[in-house]
């Protein structure tokens, strides 16, 4: 099936070529970190993890929002899905991949990764991650592979695939529930120290997932000649509206608990967000009410179907979805955590140039890795339908 | 790298058959002491938990600048202000390794601070440090166990096992932990250590204070203990006869975050 990835038009090898340029340049900018270390990065002593690790928690959901298409086909036999599950699982093999190289990009000492394995501790929540996270690429390898050559040859596909996409279900529960567990298991960290942070993490991921999967049925539809069908992006978006809300509704409870308890320690890092109080600081406040702005004006949009089920529409309020809770559980969850310190000091943080090329080039590669898959899905689809 | 691991193996065995006779050899990573020259503090020997007492009363400015001086020379600590990268002193500032350190009240003690506080007291400095707390949340986050604690309480890393992911010092309440963003050796005099007999780091991983252990194996106490005018004095907390425990028994003193429940082990007279 590889073979489907090397035939394809010039707009396909220009697309590919223009993104391993991007990579290549990040690679080369990647190497001076390799030799000075990660003081190239705007993080610092009180704000340790930055830029990277933003996308890395943002993309886990990514990855763990192809189970919104998954779940409802294979549980629900909701049959609309059943052309575009494929993206959806090629979707997560793209978004973990990135994730990886997030974690890697992040590491003090890259070399000593497999320390991880060998070393293994099971009451760290970062083996946890890292077990969950490969073995979730590994199962979307193998059932999306397996799937799409049974679809080929016109066979059902082997009777152990199923049991692995059942395991795949819980299993993408389990990559943001843990990744949550990163955060929300810390004492001394008000912002992150809450048990609505695992179920906020999932809502917004059932959010952002599928509105990006939805961005890329649009470019799927534009660029080739297959149809993600009309009805399976109608219930998408159905799934997305429903997402977003229980994502403002979680961080609503959050808001209440944290200013009607009167906790300064709960309240200070709200505050510091969203510009609230007299402590001075507040690079990302302009970001932050972007992106609650972005959020609720699409929960606004979305709930009314003339606006959600119209294509014309569609792509905008996906991207509002997609760029508000980027910043909410990107960037957002950072700077919460971390400012102010538990010294209580105000050390901001803002990433450097080098770190947004570094951060450019993982994008690249994932839409790189998904651009393949996709080339190959979707060709085999256009093969079956000739 | 072989030799390394070789001596080490060897060093270990001797460690085990000597023990019974005098100490331990001690070994973190590189730095090594061989069970010859070790000859451990007499608390150290059966300490279940070693502990500070910090009497704030007697700490003025010229006594913390003996122990911080002291602390980092003796353990290799750059001088960010003199690294050469990055320029602007306040990026450098955003690479430094700190030790022990001195905190404003407020800050220390965040957010379990007092109002109306007794001006002597809203204008002391405070020392900060790793509390060596009994039930460390670094410990418990690091995926590599390059960060342990001791059976006498100490909690130690293995510079050569951490990988950098910082989640040290994500779960660090008290915010003791550094990261070398750099190789440290661009912020010691001619790249060389303060101190050839401790070894300094590389670049890419975390390090905090280690309360002397390579002190403690020959039958020292901590440096900032020594050089502090008796404003810290240490000691094993497990034994109820300590001096240390006397200490506590007789004065008031305090703990930061305790209400946290990592037991920290450094406790501050006020």
């Amino acid at each position: 099936m590889l073979e489907k990835a090397l035939n394809g038009g010039k707009s396909y090898w220009l697309w590919l070529a223009g993104l391993s340029a991007v990579i290549g340049l990040a690679f080369l900018v990647y190497m001076k970190q390799w030799t000075f270390g990660l003081g190239i990065t705007g993080m610092h002593r009180d704000f340790t993890w930055g830029f990277y690790i933003a996308q890395f928690t943002f993309l886990v959901g990514v990855a763990a929002g192809g189970v919104m298409l998954v779940l409802p086909y294979y549980l629900h036999d909701y049959k609309a899905f059943g052309r575009i599950t494929i993206l959806g699982e090629f979707l997560a093999i793209g978004a973990v991949t990135m994730c990886l190289l997030f974690i890697v990009a992040d590491m003090g000492q890259p070399t000593r990764a497999m320390n991880v394995i060998i070393n293994a501790t099971p009451y760290s929540m970062l083996f946890w991650d890292a077990f969950v996270l490969n073995g979730y690429l590994a199962l979307n390898l193998i059932i999306g592979w397996k799937l799409l050559e049974a679809e080929r040859n016109g066979v059902d596909a082997p009777k152990w695939v199923k049991p692995l996409i059942y395991l795949s279900i819980p299993w993408a529960f389990g990559i943001h529930t843990v990744t949550a567990f990163l955060y929300s298991g810390l004492p001394g960290r008000g912002f992150w120290l809450t048990a609505v942070l695992a179920p906020r993490f999932l809502a917004s991921a059932f959010a952002a997932g599928p509105s990006f999967l939805m961005l890329l049925c649009f470019l799927v539809r534009r660029f080739t000649n297959f149809d993600p069908g009309e009805k399976a992006m109608k219930t998408l978006m159905k799934i997305i509206t429903y997402a977003l809300i229980a994502n403002i509704f979680f961080f609503a409870c959050e808001i209440f608990t944290a200013y009607y308890s009167q906790i300064p320690e709960h309240m200070a890092h709200i505050n510091y967000l969203f510009g609230l109080g007299d402590h001075g600081h507040g690079v990302l406040v302009g970001w932050m009410w972007t992106s609650m702005a972005l959020m609720i004006g699409a929960i606004i949009l979305l709930v009314q179907p003339k606006i959600r089920n119209n294509e014309k529409y569609m792509p905008f309020l996906c991207l509002m979805v997609f760029f508000g809770t980027w910043i909410d559980k990107g960037m957002g969850m950072m700077a919460g955590g971390f400012v102010p310190s538990p010294l209580h000091h105000y050390n901001e943080y803002v990433p450097t140039a080098p770190e947004l090329v570094i951060t450019v080039g993982i994008w690249c590669v994932g839409f790189a890795v998904i651009t393949v898959l996709y080339k190959i899905a979707v060709s085999i689809k256009e093969e079956i339908k000739a | 790298m072989k030799n390394r691991r070789e001596f080490l193996k060897t060093a270990g065995a001797t460690a085990v058959g000597v023990s019974a006779l005098s100490g331990s050899a001690f070994a973190i990573g590189e730095y090594f002491i061989s069970s010859k020259e070790t000859k451990p503090h007499a608390e150290e020997k059966t300490a279940t938990r070693w502990g500070m007492v910090i009497n704030t009363k007697k700490l003025n400015e010229e006594v913390i600048h003996e122990i911080t001086t002291a602390c980092h020379t003796k353990h290799n600590v750059p001088d960010c202000m003199t690294f050469a990268e990055p320029k602007d002193p306040k990026r450098k500032k955003h690479h430094e390794i700190k030790w022990i350190w001195e905190e404003h009240y407020h800050n220390a003690f965040a957010p379990d601070v007092v109002e109306y506080l007794s001006k002597k007291l809203e204008h002391t400095p405070f020392l900060v440090l790793c509390n060596q707390c009994q039930n460390p949340p670094c410990v418990q986050a690091c995926p590599t166990k390059a960060t342990f604690k001791r059976p006498d309480g100490i909690v130690l890393m293995d510079f050569h096992r951490c990988i950098g992911c910082r989640f040290c010092m994500a779960a660090c309440p008290y915010g003791s932990r550094s990261f070398n963003f750099q190789d440290p050796r661009n912020g010691l005099p001619d790249r060389l250590p303060t101190n050839p007999a401790f070894p300094t780091r590389m670049k890419g991983v975390v390090e905090k204070c280690n309360f002397c252990a390579e002190r403690l194996a020959i039958g020292k106490k901590p440096y900032c203990e020594e050089v502090s005018k008796g404003a810290i004095i240490t000691g094993d907390l497990g034994d109820e006869h300590s001096e240390i425990r006397k200490l506590l028994e007789e004065n008031n003193a305090i703990t930061r975050k305790s209400s946290l429940g990592t037991g920290p082990s450094v406790f501050y007279l006020v």
